[in-house]
C-alpha cells in the first residue's frame, strides 16, 4: 500500500510540473491549464492528509471540503479567465503573452 | 458693553466679508450702523473711568498676555474722534462710493479697519497695540490698493506696508526692550525700576517711536504716505488723515503717560521732538510745489503730524493729543472738501485744472474755506488753540527751543500753500471743462462737511475740549496776543496768507518753481534708486538662491527624482510579463517553504 | 489499493501533467490535462474519496475541459509556431522547479510517515449512531457511505460557506456574461 510521503512525492511533482508549465510556457491557455494542475496537485495533498489522518476511523471529510471548495472556485476562475482571454483575443488578436507588452514601460 | 466697541465693526466686516459680498447696499449699511452704534457708546462712555474686567489671552510661565480694555480719558475722547470722524466718513462714502463696483469689499475693509483702530486706541497693554496696530496696517493696505486694477494704486499700497514693516520692526523691538526694562506689558504697571540707564531706556524709547515712524510717517519713513492717496478719498480722510497715522502720536501718549514723562526727558525725547520738527518743516516744503489737491492735503498731514510728534518729543503730549484732536476735525474736512471737488471734477485731482469752484460749489467750498482756516491757525478756529500749545511747549523747552523757529516757519508755510490751494482751486476762473461741469454735491456728502466745519470751527473752545479731547490742558488766557509766541504766529499766518495770495490769486500757471521741493527733496528717488534696487536685488539673489536651489532643486526637485528612481525601478518589476511575475511567485513558494520548513 | 495501481495512476498523472506543459498543440495539451485528471482521479478513488473523485472527473475532466477545448476552438488556435526559445527564462523557471522539487524531497525527508491503514468501519459506526441511523447501518454493513458523509460534513458544518460559494458562481456566472458580451461599437 502506498504510504503518505508517496502520495504527497507525487502531489509535488505534479505542482512542480504545474510550476514548470507556467514559468516555461507563451500560451495563455496552457498557462492556465497549468495553473488548474498546481490546484489539483492541492487538492491531492488534501485528500492524502484527510484520508491518513482520520478520526474514529472515518476520513476526515473537513479536508475533503476544502477540495470541494477548491475545485468549485476553479471553475468559477476558470469560467471567467477564459471569459478574460476570449475579451483579449478580441482586442489583441493573441494569446501569446511575449505580445502583452503594453503594460511594460 | 464696552467690548461691543470693538465686536460690533467686526460683525460688520465679517457678516459682509462672509455673507453679503453681492448685497453692496446691505453691507454699507450695515457698516454705517455699526459705526454709528460704536459712535453712541464711546458717547456714553466719556468722561467715565470703567474699568473693565481683562480676558487673560495667554499665559506662560509667569509671562501674561490678556485681553483688556483700558477705558480713561484719552482712550475714550479718542474713541470719539475715531468713530466720529469714522461715522462721518461713512456717509459721505456712501455717496462718494454709490458707483463702485466693489462697494461691499469697501465697507467690509472700513470696519474692518474701524475695529482695529479701536483696538489701539482701547489696548490696554503692547501686545494688543501691536495686534492691532498690524490689523490697521492691514486694512490700510486693502483700502489704498481697493482700486488695484490701476497699476499705481498696488504700487503705494505695497509701498505703505512695507515702509511700516521697516517702522514695526522697530516698533517690535522696542515693545520687547520695555518688557525687560519694566518686566510687564500693561500699560497700568509699566514702571522703570531705579537703576536702568539713560541710554537703555532711551534705546528702548526709540525702538518703540521707530514703530511711530512708520504709522505716522515722519521722515524718513514718510513716503508712503502721500502715494497713498492713490485710495479712496474718503479713506484718505478717515486713516491717512485722522485717525490711523495720529495712532503713532497716540501710542508715544499713552506710554508716555503710563512710564512717566521723565523717562522721555533724555536723549530719547529730543530726538523724537527733532525729528517731528524736520518732518513738519521738510513736509510743508515739500506741499508749496505740489499740484495734486490731495498730495497737497497729505504733505500737510505729514506737516501736522511733525508738530503732533514734536510736542510729544517735547514733552508735551496734551499739546500733541489736543492738536491730533482739532486736526482730526478739519483735516477729515478738508480731504471729505477735496472728495467732494474730486467727485464733482469727475476725478481730476490736478489743482491747476480746476479753478473759480467756490461759486460753482458754494456749500463745498465755503466748508473747505473753514478748514483753511483751522489749519492755517486763524486765531478763533480750532487749529489756533492747539497749535498755539504746541508753539509754547516748544518756546518754553529747556534744550530745544531752537525748535520754535522751525515750527514757526512752518507756521507760515502752512497759510502759503494752503492759500495758493485755495487760491487756485477755489477762486479765480475755471481752467478746464472738468471744472466747467463741476456741481453741488449731493446732501450725503455736503451733511458731513458742514458737521466737520463746525467742530473745525468751535473744537478748540474748552468747553467743547474738556470734555471730548483726548487730552486738553485749558490755557490761562484764551486769547491772549502778547508775547513772543502769539506774536509771531499770528504774524506767520498773516504773512503766509498775503504771500499765497499776492503770488497765486488769478494766476494760470504756477510762478514759482522749485524743483528740489517738487520733487520731495529726491528722498523717493533715492530710496527707489538706491535702497529700493540695490537692497531688494541682493535681498531677491538670496531669496532666489533659496528658492532655486533649496526648495526647488533640493526639496522639490530631490522628492521628485526619488520618487521617480523608484518608480523606474518598480518599472522594471512591473513589465507586463507574465513569466516574470509566475517566477517571482515560484520564488516567494521557495522562500516560504525554507523559511517555515528548514 | 495496490501499490502497482497507485504507480500506474501516479504515472498516468505525471505523464499528463509532463504532456499538457510540453506540447506545442493546445488541443493535445488539453486532451493530455484530462488524461492527468483521470489519473488523478484514480489517485483520489484510492484514498477512499469517491466523491471527490467523482466530482474531479465530472467538473474538470468534464466541464472545465470541455470549455478549454470549447474556447481553444472558438479562438481557433494553431499549434504554436516555434519562436527562439530565450534561455535566461527557461533557466530561470527549471531553476525554480529544481529547487521546489529538492526542498520537497528535503521536507519529507525530516516529516514522519504514515503507513496506509485501512479505515474501522465499526468504530465508526459506533460514533456515527447517535447523528444518523443511515449512516451508521451502512458502516456496520462494511460500506464506506462516502456521499452520505459528506453530504452530512457539507449541510451541517459548512452551510453558510456552502451559500457563499453559490453566491461566488452565480457572481461569475454575471461576469462572464458582462466580460464577453460584444461591445458595441
Amino acid at each position: 500500500m502506498a504510504s503518505l510521503h508517496d502520495y504527497l512525492l507525487v502531489s509535488g511533482l505534479l505542482f512542480a510540473i504545474g510550476l514548470a508549465g507556467v514559468v516555461l510556457r507563451r500560451n495563455i491557455i496552457v498557462m492556465f491549464m497549468c495553473l488548474e494542475l498546481m490546484l489539483s496537485a492541492a487538492n491531492l495533498t488534501l485528500v492524502a492528509f484527510s484520508r491518513f489522518n482520520g478520526m474514529n476511523g472515518l476520513p476526515d471529510y473537513n479536508g475533503q471540503m476544502l477540495v470541494f471548495f477548491v475545485i468549485t472556485v476553479a471553475a468559477a476562475e476558470v469560467s471567467v479567465g477564459l471569459a478574460i482571454i476570449v475579451a483579449l483575443y478580441r482586442a489583441r488578436q493573441t494569446i501569446h503573452t511575449d505580445d502583452l507588452n503594453s503594460l511594460k514601460g | 458693553m464696552p467690548w461691543l466697541l470693538l465686536l460690533l465693526p467686526l460683525i460688520a466686516a465679517a457678516a459682509n466679508q462672509l455673507y453679503l459680498k453681492r448685497n453692496a447696499f446691505i453691507a454699507s449699511m450695515l457698516s454705517v450702523a455699526s459705526v454709528a452704534a460704536t459712535f453712541a457708546i464711546s458717547l456714553m462712555l466719556l468722561g467715565k473711568e470703567n474699568a473693565v474686567a481683562p480676558l487673560n489671552w495667554i499665559a506662560i510661565g509667569g509671562f501674561e498676555i490678556e485681553i483688556g480694555l483700558k477705558l480713561d480719558q484719552l482712550a475714550t475722547g479718542m474713541m470719539v474722534v475715531v468713530t466720529g470722524v469714522g461715522l462721518l466718513v461713512h456717509v459721505f462714502s456712501l455717496a462718494y462710493m454709490a458707483d463702485d463696483s466693489a462697494k461691499a469689499r469697501f465697507f467690509t475693509c472700513l470696519s474692518l479697519f474701524m475695529f482695529s483702530m479701536t483696538g489701539i486706541v482701547l489696548a490696554s497693554n503692547f501686545i494688543m497695540t501691536f495686534m492691532f496696530w498690524e490689523l490697521v496696517g492691514l486694512s490700510s493696505y486693502l483700502l489704498i490698493g481697493h482700486w488695484y486694477q490701476r497699476e499705481s494704486a498696488a504700487d503705494a499700497a505695497k509701498k505703505a506696508f512695507i515702509t511700516n514693516r521697516v517702522g514695526d520692526f522697530g516698533f517690535m523691538i522696542g515693545i520687547l526692550m520695555l518688557w525687560g526694562i519694566t518686566g510687564t506689558l500693561n500699560f497700568d504697571d509699566m514702571k522703570v525700576p531705579a537703576g536702568i540707564s539713560t541710554g537703555v531706556l532711551g534705546a528702548a524709547l526709540l525702538c518703540v517711536f521707530c514703530g511711530a515712524v512708520g504709522k505716522s510717517a515722519q521722515m524718513p519713513l514718510h513716503v508712503w504716505l502721500p502715494d497713498a492717496m492713490e485710495g479712496p478719498t474718503p479713506v484718505s480722510a478717515l486713516i491717512h488723515a485722522a485717525t490711523m497715522v495720529a495712532a503713532g502720536v497716540y501710542m508715544l501718549f499713552r506710554l508716555q503717560l503710563s512710564i512717566g514723562s521723565d523717562a522721555f526727558d533724555n536723549f530719547a525725547g529730543d530726538t523724537i521732538a527733532i525729528v517731528g520738527g524736520i518732518t513738519a518743516l521738510c513736509a510743508a516744503l515739500m506741499a508749496t510745489q505740489q499740484n495734486d489737491i490731495k498730495r497737497i492735503l497729505a504733505y500737510s498731514t505729514l506737516s501736522q503730524l511733525g508738530y503732533m510728534i514734536m510736542a510729544v518729543g517735547l514733552l508735551a503730549g496734551e499739546a500733541g493729543m489736543f492738536h491730533l484732536f482739532t486736526h482730526a476735525w478739519f483735516k477729515a474736512l478738508l480731504f471729505l472738501g477735496s472728495g467732494a471737488v474730486i467727485h464733482a471734477c469727475h476725478h481730476q485731482q490736478d489743482i491747476w485744472q480746476m479753478g473759480g469752484l467756490l461759486k460753482k460749489m458754494p456749500i463745498t467750498g465755503f466748508t473747505f474755506l473753514i478748514g483753511f482756516l483751522a489749519l492755517i491757525a486763524v486765531p478763533g478756529t480750532a487749529g489756533f488753540f492747539s497749535k498755539e500749545q504746541i508753539l509754547e511747549a516748544a518756546h518754553h523747552h529747556d534744550r530745544l527751543s531752537w525748535l520754535f523757529w522751525v515750527a514757526a516757519t512752518v507756521a507760515l508755510l502752512t497759510p502759503f500753500y494752503m492759500t495758493r490751494l485755495f487760491a487756485v482751486a477755489f477762486l479765480g476762473k475755471q481752467r478746464s471743462k472738468d471744472a466747467d461741469h463741476a456741481h453741488e454735491v449731493g446732501p450725503l456728502m455736503f451733511l458731513p462737511l458742514l458737521i466737520l466745519a463746525v467742530l473745525g470751527l468751535i473744537a478748540g473752545y474748552p468747553f467743547i475740549a474738556e470734555k471730548l479731547a483726548p487730552a486738553y490742558e485749558k490755557p490761562a488766557h484764551l486769547f491772549h496776543f502778547s508775547g513772543l509766541v502769539p506774536i509771531t504766529s499770528v504774524v506767520a499766518v498773516l504773512v503766509g496768507l498775503v504771500a499765497g495770495l499776492v503770488v497765486y490769486l488769478g494766476k494760470e500757471r504756477d510762478p514759482i518753481s522749485v524743483p528740489l521741493f517738487r520733487d520731495r527733496f529726491r528722498i523717493d528717488a533715492f530710496y527707489d534708486g538706491v535702497l529700493v534696487r540695490y537692497l531688494q536685488d541682493a535681498f531677491a539673489a538670496i531669496v532666489h538662491f533659496f528658492d532655486e536651489f533649496l526648495i526647488s532643486g533640493l526639496i522639490v526637485g530631490g522628492s521628485a527624482r526619488i520618487a521617480e528612481g523608484f518608480g523606474g525601478l518598480f518599472r522594471r518589476v512591473q513589465g507586463g510579463n507574465l513569466q516574470g511575475y509566475a517566477f517571482a511567485f515560484g520564488i516567494g513558494v521557495i522562500l516560504v517553504i525554507y523559511f517555515t520548513a528548514f | 489499493m495496490p501499490l502497482a495501481l497507485f504507480w500506474f495512476f501516479a504515472a498516468v498523472m505525471l505523464i499528463g501533467g509532463l504532456a499538457v506543459v510540453s506540447l506545442r498543440n493546445p488541443v493535445a495539451s488539453a486532451l493530455s490535462m484530462v488524461a492527468s485528471f483521470v489519473g488523478l482521479a484514480g489517485l483520489f478513488i484510492g484514498l477512499n474519496a469517491f466523491f471527490v473523485g467523482i466530482i474531479q472527473i465530472l467538473v474538470y475532466a468534464g466541464a472545465i475541459m470541455v470549455l478549454f477545448i470549447f474556447i481553444i476552438m472558438l479562438l481557433d488556435l494553431k499549434t504554436e509556431e516555434k519562436r527562439a526559445p530565450k534561455l535566461a527564462p527557461a533557466l530561470g523557471g527549471l531553476g525554480i522547479v529544481l529547487a521546489f522539487t529538492i526542498q520537497l524531497i528535503g521536507v519529507l525527508s525530516q516529516t514522519p510517515n504514515k503507513s496506509h491503514e485501512p479505515l474501522d468501519l465499526v468504530a465508526a459506526s459506533a460514533s456515527m449512531a447517535g447523528r444518523s441511523e443511515g449512516i451508521a447501518s451502512k458502516l456496520k454493513a462494511g460500506h464506506l457511505p462516502d456521499v452520505n458523509l459528506i453530504g452530512d460534513t457539507l449541510f451541517n458544518g459548512y452551510n453558510f460557506p456552502l451559500q457563499i460559494i453559490g453566491v461566488l458562481l452565480l457572481v461569475s456566472t454575471i461576469g462572464v456574461v458582462v466580460l464577453s458580451k460584444r461591445q458595441a461599437a
